[in-house]
């Protein structure tokens, strides 16, 4: 099946509110032009600030309290992770890039993973797709909830209903965590994907152990429901705020719920379907708005259908070994001495595309380059055009809205 | 309380005694108001909150005062010195100021009429001093904002203005229903009248509930309570005005507003809820308001923790689009239910 960014999108005419005269802000607005009666005024949000979601800048300029222009600077959380990827080997890869999405570090592993197995050719049995796709599962489920919990933050603030929402989400969060630890060791870097399967096997009782976290996060995403989507204050500060259009989605590359919110339908793990979802029906929320609440819609859908998922998968985990290479001795034990891929995979913050090409060292255990595409940079990129025209109240509902991973942008 | 009152005749004495006894209430309550809110936030998330300093943690604000203490004292090289050390002060100042006409006791006299106890100076116009303390309110918010010589705190001291001086205008006017219907401009004159004819929430039908609602929460907003804590709306602007202060400086503005709470909370009682009059009200001395308003201040921080913050925009409109009309109907309605005689 090919993706809906391919067909929907008429590229041979220009969208609408891109044309002469339109509303659709302008992101290197020259303030020489601007109103010279008006008296601007230069404001730095960040790098320390609370609300950034890590160390991020954006320098706005603002008319009264009204933003006119916003211009986001990432690059304060860079660690040269690429580069490190490539000075060591294949192997010594999954434990590096847990700490880029470090709010979804399991899905990270697997990207990569992912990609050096297409690169070396490695066959992942199918109890490890398997296996990795409750994994992914769980690990939507973890992040959203904490999405919901820091968004919340936002607009309820630190000493309010938001930090209530946010304890809430962070005990559920809690539960899947144990089940990591459980499988794992493991409470956030797991590091337990390899090249060609997983390292740890399911324990015993692990699934008795899922289901009843699965259990408890359905049956308690409705109090989150009353917290948040029947509170009249929680829809005036996210109804209309931050509206991001089909095409401004498109041409900025977002993916995952920020795409769906904006009304396109596209979703890797049914569209270009990797693990074990092309055995299963994967329900693909997708919400017209492109505003605040459309992303929250969005991102609630996706915690019901991820909890709903994990209990069709955790019955059915299939028998057989979970890695293809058991024991790699050493670690030049993977070896591409040359090709190149691009393979990605849809993260709770959508596509986390790796682009490996092989042959870095003489024996070919290392990455000649390798780069990381992460989803949360194009929703950073969004920005510029959704915060125009609003005031600095909805600057942090916006970013958090966004739900963009600093780790990830600036890697 | 009679014989205390008999005590000091002489109006000096007796606005000193009975200043420092309410005086050192409000601070205490203003003082392990923090610690309360803390255990009663913790019981809402689903934690346990402070319960290492002292017995169930009772004395954690002492030892949050240490700390405080302990902390340099910065003031920022650009700032207006004089004014950015001088605003800390005044919030507490004004905010104890406003109970000073609140009567936190009664009795039945001998000529069966409500005699009004422990008031530190039973003003005559009691309402205007409430209304015009509330009012300088924002000064000290807005001296903070501007000395401290930072956009993040100018842009809140901005945002304190345009909502106190909004907010005023519906919190005076909804006060104006209590004057109308009692025809007292005193409080301790609203606080007898109810005792004698009946709790304005009550007496006034349907009218009066209303009234008290606004009331309550444009006290919420006066006092910078979520939903209405837009000047220092932490997660846009980090701590509003307080970001450039430390130590004690910082922890003043955080006491003057749980005093400012409570006595909101202490003026919403005194105006619709009958003050210090109930059942047994000579035996029990002051307990009924401090019960009464400690159920209100209860329900600002319920509040608090379970909602979130307007925008400052939205806030606005609330204001001036629903707030104003609305209570200058209400105003319009309880004059002309006095006029009719139907009161």
């Amino acid at each position: 099946m090919s993706s809906p960014l391919h067909e929907q999108m008429p590229w041979h005419r220009r969208a609408p509110g891109t044309e002469r005269g339109s509303r659709r802000p302008d992101p290197h607005l020259d303030l020489g032009k601007y109103d010279p009666e008006a008296d601007l005024m230069a404001l730095n949000m960040g790098p320390q600030h609370p609300s950034t979601h890590g160390v991020f800048r954006v320098k706005m300029f603002l008319d009264g309290e009204v933003i006119i222009k916003a211009v986001p600077y990432p690059g304060y959380l860079h660690r040269g992770v690429e580069k490190l990827c490539e000075k060591l080997t294949y192997i010594q890869l999954t434990p590096i890039v847990d700490k880029h999405d470090y709010v979804a570090p399991m899905t990270n592993e697997q990207a990569i993973n992912v990609a050096i197995e297409e690169l070396v050719g490695v066959e992942v049995p199918r109890r490890a797709r398997w296996l990795r796709t409750i994994l992914a599962e769980m690990q939507r489920i973890a992040s959203h909830l904490l999405w919901l919990g820091t968004f919340t933050l936002d607009i309820g603030g630190t000493i309010g209903g938001g930090a209530s929402v946010m304890m809430y989400t962070f005990r559920e969060r809690e539960l899947i965590l144990d089940c990591f630890e459980a499988l794992t060791g493991g409470r956030f870097h797991y590091n337990t994907h390899t090249v060609g399967g997983n390292r740890h096997d399911v324990p015993s009782g692990w699934d008795a152990m899922v289901k009843r976290a699965m259990r408890t996060i359905g049956a308690r995403l409705s109090e989150y429901e009353a917290e948040c989507s029947d509170n009249e204050i929680f829809l005036m500060r996210t109804r209309n705020v931050g509206i991001i259009d089909q095409y401004l989605a498109m041409e900025l590359g977002l993916t995952g719920p920020n795409l769906r919110a904006s009304g396109v339908d596209h979703d890797l793990r049914r569209d270009e379907p990797f693990h074990a979802y092309d055995e299963i029906d994967v329900g693909v929320a997708v919400a017209r708005s492109g505003d605040c609440y459309a992303r929250y819609q969005v991102r609630m859908a996706e915690i019901k259908e991820s909890v709903r998922l994990v209990n069709l998968l955790i019955d059915g985990i299939p028998t057989g070994p979970i890695a293809a290479l058991r024991g790699a001795k050493s670690p030049i034990a993977i070896k591409a001495k040359s090709g190149q891929v691009y393979s990605a995979i849809e993260t709770p913050r959508g596509e986390l595309g790796t682009y490996i090409i092989g042959g870095g060292d003489q024996k070919g255990a290392a990455a000649y380059r390798l780069k990381i595409r992460p989803p949360s940079l194009h929703a950073v990129a969004a920005l510029p055009y959704a915060l125009v025209g609003h005031t600095i109240s909805d600057v942090v509902t916006i970013l958090g809205s966004l739900d963009p991973i600093m780790g990830e942008v600036d890697r | 309380m009679s014989q205390l009152e008999a005590l000091v005749e002489d109006p000096w004495l007796h606005g000193l005694v009975i200043g420092f006894l309410v005086l050192n209430l409000l601070m205490a309550v203003g003082g392990f108001a923090s610690w309360w809110e803390r255990r009663f936030a913790a019981r809402i998330q689903n934690r346990i909150g402070p319960n290492i300093v002292g017995p169930l943690g009772v004395l954690q604000p002492i030892a949050d005062l240490i700390k405080m203490a302990q902390k340099e004292d910065i003031v920022p090289r650009d700032a207006d010195r004089v004014l950015f050390n001088l605003a800390p002060a005044l919030p507490t100042f004004l905010a104890l100021g406003g109970a000073a006409v609140i009567p936190f006791a009664g009795s039945w006299g001998e000529d069966g009429r409500w005699q009004n106890q422990l008031v530190v100076a039973d003003l005559d116009i009691g309402i205007l001093w409430v209304m015009a303390l509330a009012g300088l309110m924002v000064f000290p918010v807005w001296m903070a904002g501007w000395a401290s010589n930072n956009k993040y705190t100018l842009l809140a001291g901005m945002r304190a203005v345009a909502q106190g001086i909004s907010y005023e205008i519906p919190l005076l006017l909804s006060a104006l229903v209590a004057v109308v219907a009692t025809g007292e401009l005193s409080i301790s004159g609203i606080v007898s009248w109810q005792a004698e004819h009946g709790w304005l929430i009550w007496r006034l039908p349907v009218l009066g509930f209303v009234a008290f609602l606004l009331f309550f929460l444009m006290s919420l907003a006066e006092a910078n309570r979520i939903p209405f804590d837009i000047p220092e709306a932490e997660s846009e602007l980090v701590a509003g005005v307080m970001v450039e202060y430390t130590g004690l400086k910082f922890g003043l503005f955080l006491f003057a507003e749980y005093v400012h709470t409570f006595v909101a909370a202490l003026l919403a009682v005194a105006l619709f809820l009958g003050g210090a009059h109930g059942p047994f009200a000579e035996r029990v001395g002051p307990l009924w308001l401090l019960l009464k308003a400690g159920l209100l201040f209860v329900s600002i921080y319920w509040i608090r923790w379970s909602w979130y913050r307007f925008r400052a925009d939205q806030l606005m409109v609330l204001c001036w689009h629903y707030l104003i009309p609305i209570t200058v109907l209400l105003v319009m309605g309880t004059a002309t239910m006095v006029s009719l005689g139907w009161l």
